[in-house]
């Protein structure tokens, strides 16, 4: 089975955790069906949590059952977590230097048919801003359980993006991950598409296969975590590409784009490129048709790399 | 209650208004209206109802209390340095660079202090969570909540008031310190808020309503929240914001006011004499 569906995954593996250590609480905001989480429920009632259509409030009990002494897991809609909760976040979970795991599920343009209300694009930029916070999407149902479990031990608050719906696995189950470190997925000589969630990192790896048949060797990375960034294997890319283009389901402000540019800026300025969302709202459609509008396609790609390599040179 | 032990009660307040007056005297300035107003159901609760421990301040099994109006920190550091949680010279520092008594309650600077506040309208939630995540380990013990007036307002007051009912929370022990005063002026002009009793009553809380600054009222009203099976308790604590500071009380610029260390200590020294004692 090559496709999974992502909340399936994150439930089953919160269930897994959950058996385990018995501080493992989960909090919900009338959203438990949208994330996949009622056979959380049904496993551990006494220990979940649905606080009603009221994210400021959810996420700081998350913060009291932290402080004490549970680890809760909180989710909603990326729009909901980030912006409407975002003070609660930052100052009764992060300020308070306590350990609430948050996740934004329907990131980008997954949000399809609820629309521009309900795309955030713009979460992983204003979490990023919060000090020592973990900001993480993973890319496929292989790296959303190790990963959920890596945050799950991690001391701290974190925030997941996470696309609740199908997704093809690109890694085999026994791949280990650590947050922070991005996962180089092809190797190659002349650009580097450094890539972050299930959409822009499947499309990067397209992407990888096009350029390949024209003659043009690209690497290509999942970088899963934003925050902390994986500096090291950006700088080892760039100094053997010298050329890199970043791709991700979110505005190019503030995002894995600026943090890779950041990072390039500082220390080894190359060639480079942020695809994302051009500082627009979102709207409703298919995902077939906003990857289109929005440019978070294969194609999109191939063409900024080809714009790329002729500045490289 | 004895009248003894109101008596030990008074002159604890007494001196710990003294020391909250002194401490923002020594520093010229800060948020003296809602820190004087909180003295007295302060040393009630630590004086004589929590079960916390000044030389094992994070010990698992205690009392809880969430100073949601954050900015009350000083009269709480007042009360904690009393208790021995920390040396009385660190009121001294308070604001200070590099501080652990900073204006707003921080949990990872004070010793004694339960919950990260300072963002009106967040101190519902963490308590509610602190008790949800006593119940799960079978802890049998109080959180008590202090928020203000004016952070009634806030949106989340609300959401936790609802969610807190819901759950069923009759270990969670709030209070409102009604001083009526916000920083923009009286809270019945700037955002009015009642009827208080009534709308905590339509959420479903067991609701009192007491003077805030009297022992033996509040000691009765907590007495009887600990006992209740079912519901969270609302204290609603009439109170004079700036109680005690001649220069302070009932002055409506006292939510954040400049006071002189002279000024302060003449305060205190009128606190002294006993024709001035709080009654």
């Amino acid at each position: 089975m090559n496709q999974l569906e992502m909340r399936a995954v994150y439930a089953q593996t919160l269930i897994e955790l959950a058996e385990k250590d018995d501080r493992i609480v989960l909090l919900e905001a009338d959203l438990m069906k949208a994330s996949g989480t009622p056979v959380f429920m049904n496993r551990f009632p006494e220990r979940t949590f649905n606080v009603g259509v009221a994210e400021a409030n959810m996420i700081g009990v998350a913060a009291g059952l932290s402080a004490g002494g549970k680890i809760p897991f909180a989710d909603t809609f990326g729009c909901f977590a980030s912006r409407r909760a975002y003070d609660q976040f930052f100052i009764s979970a992060n300020y308070a230097r306590l350990n609430v795991k948050l996740t934004g599920t329907d990131p980008g343009i997954s949000a399809a048919y609820n629309g521009g209300t309900h795309m955030p694009f713009e979460d992983m930029g204003i979490m990023r801003n919060i000090p020592e916070l973990v900001v993480f999407e993973p890319g496929d149902p292989v790296s959303l359980k190790a990963l959920v479990i890596r945050c799950a031990l991690h001391q701290g608050c974190t925030y997941m993006r996470l696309h609740r719906k199908q997704a093809e696995k690109i890694y085999t189950d026994n791949e280990s991950f650590e947050l922070g470190k991005g996962k180089v997925l092809k190797d190659g000589n002349d650009v580097t598409l450094i890539a972050v969630g299930v959409i822009a990192v499947a499309e990067a790896l397209k992407a990888g296969k096009i350029l390949a048949r024209n003659g043009i060797s690209a690497a290509v990375i999942d970088m899963h975590t934003v925050k902390p960034l994986d500096t090291e294997l950006v700088l080892e890319y760039a100094k053997k590409t010298g050329a890199i283009l970043t791709c991700e389901n979110h505005q190019i402000i503030n995002g894995l784009g600026s943090a890779v540019a950041e990072t390039l800026s500082e220390n080894y300025p190359v060639v480079m490129k942020r695809a994302g969302i051009y500082d627009e709202f979102g709207e409703v459609g298919t995902q077939e048709y906003l990857q289109k509008r929005f440019g978070m396609t294969a194609k999109n790609y191939v063409v900024n790399v080809e714009k790329l390599l002729k500045k490289k040179k | 209650m004895e009248i003894t032990e109101v008596k030990r009660l008074e002159a604890k307040a007494l001196k710990i208004r003294k020391m909250t007056i002194d401490a923002i005297g020594y520093l010229g300035v800060g948020h003296i209206g809602g820190a004087l107003s909180v003295v007295e159901i302060l040393t009630l609760l630590y004086e004589k109802h929590m079960d916390v421990s000044p030389t094992d301040p994070r010990k698992t099994v205690r009392d809880k209390l969430v100073m949601s109006k954050g900015h009350a920190g000083p009269a709480l550091y007042s009360v904690l340095a009393n208790k021995g949680f920390f040396p009385e010279e660190w009121l001294h520092t308070l604001n200070a660079g590099g501080t652990r008594l900073p204006s707003h309650c921080d949990m990872n600077r004070t010793p004694g202090v339960d919950m990260s506040t300072g963002s009106l309208g967040q101190g519902i939630s963490a308590a509610i969570g602190i008790a949800l995540a006593n119940r799960l380990d079978g802890i049998d013990k109080k959180v008590y909540l202090i928020i203000g007036d004016g952070e009634s307002n806030e949106g989340q007051i609300w959401e936790g008031a609802m969610a807190a009912a819901h759950f069923k929370l009759n270990h969670l022990i709030a209070f409102t310190d009604y001083n009526k005063m916000q920083i923009d002026g009286y809270v019945h002009e700037i955002m009015n808020v009642e009827d208080l009793n009534a709308k905590w009553n339509a959420f479903g809380w067991f609701v009192q309503r007491v003077n805030g600054h009297d022992f033996e009222d509040m000691n009765m009203a907590v007495e009887r929240a600990k006992k209740e099976p079912y519901r969270p308790s609302m204290i609603i604590l009439d109170t004079i914001k700036g109680k005690g500071a001649f220069f302070a009380e009932r002055n409506l610029a006292n939510h954040n006011m400049n006071v002189s260390y002279e000024t302060a200590q003449e305060a205190c020294k009128l606190l002294d004499h006993p024709t001035n004692r709080i009654k």
